[in-house]
């Protein structure tokens, strides 16, 4: 079992142990715990994403996404992000066959590629205010930086805590708290993914339709 | 916490949870479904009208892909905790986002 959502497989699988299984529930009941933080956190981006669409055309005569994006480099970040929640999954299987080099190598991997997202964001959001776009500029853009850069926060913490993750990885090997720690930063990463696919959409293709 | 170092590498805990190969499929999956409105919306191919629908089905195709092929939401055992809460989050997005479009678009004073 990989995720929140698969169930734990102590707890139907028919192990003899009892302390095990009780084991495996707590286990899973922080996982589970984790996904309606996720729940919450779909509602925390709904808001913002219902923001950003009312405010869209309120430009307040200043420039529109639709000048000033620049989709070159958003395409490249969003493969990066989608090749990231590919990696992150990788991470996982490489941790079900008990790899821990493995893991941590694909873990690191997804890392740097969630650097490099983070990266290409802030240079965005360089050349967006040397463009004379900042957050206080219009409604419009507020809403583009709240949104864009609340999505940008939560892969930043993500990151940190991969790093993290991977330091006790090291020390601690693949433990079942190790494992639901995985499982739950690739959820976490898969989630973050989900987000930027709307992002992507909403923001900028639909921007500069 | 109590911590079962012994238990670490059980190998029958991965019946189901994800495959290589459903991994793969997700992967490619999501790469055609982001190429397909990109082509679209750069080419200017369909209409404004076509292009959000066209361009919003991908993105629902995309996250459904993620949830199948990433989180696994389809291997949960009963009782479908996950799901439900998921379901009751959607409903909720939903009521904010199109409510919100709603009011400000036909209800907006002056």
């Amino acid at each position: 079992m990989a995720h929140a959502v698969s169930n734990p497989a102590g707890a139907h699988g028919g192990h003899g142990n009892g302390h095990h299984e009780e084991h495996h529930d707590q286990e899973s009941m922080k996982m589970f715990g984790f996904w309606l933080f996720l729940i919450t956190d779909v509602i925390l981006f709904g808001t913002l994403f219902a923001t950003f669409v009312v405010l869209r055309l309120n430009t307040d005569g200043g420039p529109t996404g639709a000048e000033l994006l620049e989709m070159n480099g958003i395409i490249i970040s969003t493969f990066i992000l989608l090749t990231s929640s590919f990696t992150s999954g990788i991470a996982v299987l490489e941790m079900n066959k008990g790899n821990k080099r493995g893991l941590i190598l694909w873990l690191a991997i997804t890392a740097l590629l969630g650097a490099s997202f983070i990266f290409l964001e802030v240079n965005e959001f360089i050349h967006l205010v040397h463009e004379g776009a900042n957050i206080g500029t219009s409604a419009y853009w507020s809403a583009f930086f709240v949104l864009v850069g609340t999505h940008g926060l939560h892969v930043s913490v993500g990151l940190v805590w991969m790093i993290a993750l991977m330091l006790q990885l090291s020390r601690r090997g693949i433990t079942p708290v190790t494992k639901r720690k995985v499982g739950i930063i690739s959820l976490y990463w898969h989630f973050l993914d989900v987000v930027w696919i709307f992002v992507f959409t909403i923001v900028y293709l639909m921007g500069v339709m | 916490m109590s911590n079962h170092n012994s238990h670490g590498h059980d190998a029958q805990h991965e019946a189901h949870g994800g495959s290589m190969k459903s991994y793969v499929i997700g992967f490619l999956f999501s790469i055609i479904l982001t190429i397909i409105p990109l082509v679209v919306v750069m080419n200017d191919m369909l209409g404004k009208t076509a292009t959000t629908v066209l361009i919003l089905i991908m993105a629902i195709l995309q996250f459904a892909v993620q949830l199948i092929f990433f989180m696994h939401i389809r291997d949960e055992e009963k009782p479908r905790f996950n799901l439900m809460a998921l379901i009751f989050g959607l409903v909720i997005l939903l009521t904010i986002v199109a409510g919100s479009i709603w009011i400000m678009t036909y209800n907006a004073v002056g």
